[in-house]
C-alpha cells in the first residue's frame, strides 16, 4: 500500500485554526470508516477550518511514539491546545464531537 | 537427556532460587502471569527477568511499563547493579513507557490496539528481543472502558507473542476474589505465579507461590523471598543443594581449650549445634563465639527465641562478657521473637531478611528447638534445612543451640537436624558424689580430627573454661570438687604422675 491509496482531504494550511491528525494502520474497515466519518463531521462544521493529516502507522511506525498511540484508529486534536484524543472509528458522532469539543457536552 | 521424552523447554530467569523451584525457569516462548499486590516486587521480578536474559543468557529483551517512567525504572535497578543505559546503547534493551490517561481518551466507535502492537513489534525487531515484560497491565484495562475489546485484544497480544516465540512475563495487580483484578489468569494457561506480602511482627514477609505451571513439575509451597541488595531472591528448600563452596579457613570458637579440642577451631561457614539440657551453658558457648567474631571485627546476628536481648546481655555479663558494647559498635544485632508469633516460614523469612540486610559472618539461633512449639516436626526440619543451606551458601558460620529435655537421650536433638550439622558439641550434666557439674564433648566435627574426651565445663567470671576431667582408680570420671580432691591427692602422692597423665591426654587429643 502506498500513500496515494489513502483518501486525502482538502488541506487548508493557510488560516486553518484546527489541526487534526488521524492515525490508522492499513486500510482496514475500521480505518476507512474513521476516515469517512471524520470527513462527514468536518463537512457538517464548515464554520471551523480544519487541517487534517492521516498517518498510516504501517508505513511510518516510528510516528506512533510521538503521540503515544495505542489504539487504532486514534484521532488527535493537535490544535487548539490542549491535545485531545478520540479513539475508535468515529461512528459515534456525539462522542466524537464531545471528544473534540466541537460542541458543548450539555447539548 | 538425549533418551528422554522432549520436555517443556525452560527459560531461565536468573533470579536467585526461582529457577530451582521451577526446575529451570519459565516456559520458553510462552507468557507467564505474575500477580501480586502493590509493593510485592512484581516490577523487580520482571525487570530482573529481562536484564538477566541480556547479561547471562544472551537474550535481548523489552521492558514495557504501563506505570513507571523509564527514569524511575533506571533509578530503581541502579541500586542493585544494573546499568540500563548501557544495554539500551548496545541495542539489546528497550524500555517502553506506555502512558495511559483515561481522562484523555474518548471512545467513539470500534477500535483495536494495533498502535501498541506496532510499537512492540518495532522494538522487538530492532533489538531481536527474545524476552518481553509487560509491567502493570491492569492500567491498560482501566484506561479503556470497552472491556470486550480489551479482552479480545489482550488475547490477541498473547497469541501474537507466542507466535513470535517470545517468553513473556506479564505482571498485574491481585484481585480481591480472583488471582488478578481483570481475571487475566483465564487467558494465560501456561504459568501463573503469585506474590504476596504479609506484615507479621512489624516485619514484612514476602512469599512466592507457583499457582500453576502446565507441563512442568514445580514446588507447591509458598517460598519466602527477599528484595535485598542483590535484587529478588527466592529461598527454596533446595537452592543451596550440596554444591556450595566450602571454606578451608578455621575460626575460633572463642574458647581456647575448645579450639584445641577441635584441632584449631571450626571451619568458616560451618554449622555448629550446641545441645544440652537446661542450664548446661549453651548460650555461654554462643556468647564466646560472638565475642570472638566481634573482636575480629566481624558482624554477628543473634536470633533469640526464648530470652530477651537485655536478659541475654545481663546473663552474659555475669560470665564476663560485655555484649552491649558490640551492639553499640554495630557489630552485634539481636532479633528477639517468640516462636509462636507467626509461622515458621515467617521466622525463616525474617531471619533471611535480617541476614541479607546485616550480612553477618556469624549467626546464632538460640534455641533452635523453640521452633518445635506448636509446629509440626517436618515443617520445622524443612525450615532448618533451608536456614542451614542459606547460611552455608553465604559462608556464614551458624550456631544453633538445642535444648535436650530431661527424659531424652543426650544424643537426640528433638528437631532431628544433627545430620545437617558439621560440628556438634554436647553439653551434659554430670552427677558425681552428690555434686552436679557440667561436661562437654565433641560429638562430631566433620573434616576435623577432634578430641573424643569429655571435658569439665566451668562457667567462670571470665567465661567458659574447659578442664581435663580426672579419673579415679576405677576409671570413673571425677569432676568438680571430687576432681580437685583427686588432683590434690595425686599432687601429694606423685606430682610427676599427674604431669604424665595430662601429657597422655594431650597426645590422645591430637589423634
Amino acid at each position: 500500500m502506498n500513500e496515494s491509496d489513502i483518501p486525502h482531504f482538502e488541506e487548508k494550511k493557510d488560516g486553518s485554526n484546527w489541526v487534526l491528525r488521524l492515525y490508522i494502520a492499513g486500510q482496514t474497515p475500521k480505518s476507512l470508516a474513521a476516515i469517512s466519518n471524520l470527513h462527514r463531521i468536518c463537512d457538517e462544521h464548515r464554520e471551523t477550518k480544519f487541517h487534517i493529516e492521516v498517518i498510516d502507522l504501517l508505513e511510518k511506525p516510528q510516528l506512533a511514539e510521538g503521540d503515544k498511540i495505542i489504539a487504532i484508529p486514534t484521532l488527535v486534536r493537535k490544535l487548539p491546545e490542549p491535545i485531545r484524543k478520540v479513539i475508535g472509528d468515529l461512528s459515534d458522532t456525539e462522542k466524537t464531537l464531545v471528544g473534540l469539543q466541537l460542541k458543548p457536552k450539555s447539548s | 537427556m538425549a533418551n528422554q521424552l522432549p520436555l517443556l523447554q525452560k527459560c531461565p530467569t536468573g533470579i536467585v532460587g526461582f529457577d530451582d523451584i521451577t526446575s529451570g525457569g519459565l516456559p520458553y516462548g510462552r507468557p507467564t502471569l505474575l500477580a501480586g499486590h502493590a509493593g510485592t516486587g512484581k516490577t523487580l521480578f520482571s525487570l530482573e527477568f529481562i536484564l538477566h536474559g541480556i547479561e547471562k543468557y544472551n537474550e535481548p529483551g523489552i521492558f514495557v511499563s504501563f506505570e513507571e517512567t523509564p527514569e524511575d525504572i533506571a533509578t530503581n535497578v541502579a541500586s542493585i547493579g544494573f546499568d540500563l543505559a548501557h544495554h539500551q546503547a548496545e541495542n539489546r534493551l528497550r524500555v517502553l513507557h506506555i502512558e495511559l490517561d483515561a481522562n484523555e481518551l474518548i471512545e467513539a466507535g470500534d477500535y483495536d490496539l494495533d498502535g501498541l502492537f506496532l510499537r512492540l513489534g518495532a522494538a522487538i525487531e530492532a533489538t531481536g528481543a527474545r524476552r518481553i515484560a509487560l509491567d502493570a497491565v491492569e492500567n491498560l484495562f482501566s484506561a479503556f472502558s470497552d472491556l470486550r475489546i480489551l479482552r479480545a485484544e489482550f488475547r490477541r497480544l498473547l497469541k501474537w507473542l507466542k507466535q513470535k516465540g517470545i517468553t513473556a512475563v506479564i505482571t498485574t495487580e491481585r484481585g480481591t476474589h480472583s488471582i488478578t483484578r481483570h481475571g487475566l489468569e483465564e487467558y494465560i494457561a501456561d504459568c501463573v505465579i503469585s506474590l504476596d506480602q504479609r506484615i507479621e511482627d512489624q516485619l514484612a514477609t514476602r512469599r512466592l507461590r507457583v499457582v500453576k505451571y502446565r507441563g512442568s513439575a514445580h514446588g507447591d509451597d509458598e517460598y519466602p523471598f527477599v528484595l535485598g541488595d542483590n535484587g529478588f531472591a527466592v529461598m527454596p528448600l533446595t537452592s543451596a543443594g550440596l554444591d556450595h563452596d566450602v571454606s578451608m579457613e578455621r575460626i575460633s570458637t572463642g574458647i581456647e581449650s575448645l579450639d584445641e579440642m577441635l584441632a584449631g577451631g571450626i571451619y568458616r561457614g560451618s554449622s555448629v549445634l550446641v545441645s544440652g539440657t537446661s542450664g548446661t551453658g549453651k548460650s555461654s558457648v554462643a556468647a564466646h563465639m560472638i565475642d570472638a567474631a566481634c573482636r575480629r571485627g566481624e558482624r554477628s546476628l543473634y536470633f533469640a527465641l526464648e530470652e530477651s536481648p537485655r536478659q541475654i546481655m545481663r546473663n552474659m555479663s555475669s560470665i564476663g562478657f560485655d555484649l552491649n558494647r558490640w551492639v553499640q559498635a554495630g557489630l552485634l544485632q539481636f532479633h528477639a521473637a517468640r516462636p509462636t508469633s507467626g509461622g515458621l516460614e515467617s521466622h525463616l523469612t525474617t531471619l533471611i531478611t535480617l541476614a541479607e540486610e546485616f550480612s553477618p559472618q556469624v549467626v546464632i539461633i538460640d534455641p533452635v528447638t523453640a521452633f518445635n512449639t506448636g509446629a509440626d516436626m517436618e515443617q520445622a526440619k524443612s525450615l532448618l534445612i533451608r536456614a542451614v543451606d542459606y547460611f552455608k551458601v553465604r559462608n556464614m558460620t551458624a550456631l544453633f543451640t538445642s535444648l535436650t529435655l530431661g527424659g531424652e537421650a543426650a544424643e537426640s536433638t528433638s528437631v532431628a537436624i544433627s545430620s545437617l550439622i558439621d560440628v556438634w558439641l554436647l553439653l551434659r550434666n554430670l552427677e558425681n558424689a552428690g555434686e552436679r557439674t557440667r561436661g562437654l564433648y565433641v560429638c562430631k566435627a566433620r573434616g576435623i580430627a577432634h578430641s573424643h574426651r569429655i571435658r569439665e565445663f566451668l562457667l567462670t567470671a571470665e567465661g567458659v573454661q574447659l578442664v581435663d576431667v580426672m579419673l579415679d582408680d576405677n576409671g570413673q570420671i571425677l569432676t568438680g570438687s571430687a576432681r580437685l580432691a583427686r588432683l590434690k591427692q595425686l599432687d601429694n602422692e606423685t606430682s610427676s604422675l599427674y604431669t604424665e597423665v595430662a601429657r597422655n591426654h594431650r597426645i590422645s587429643d591430637v589423634k
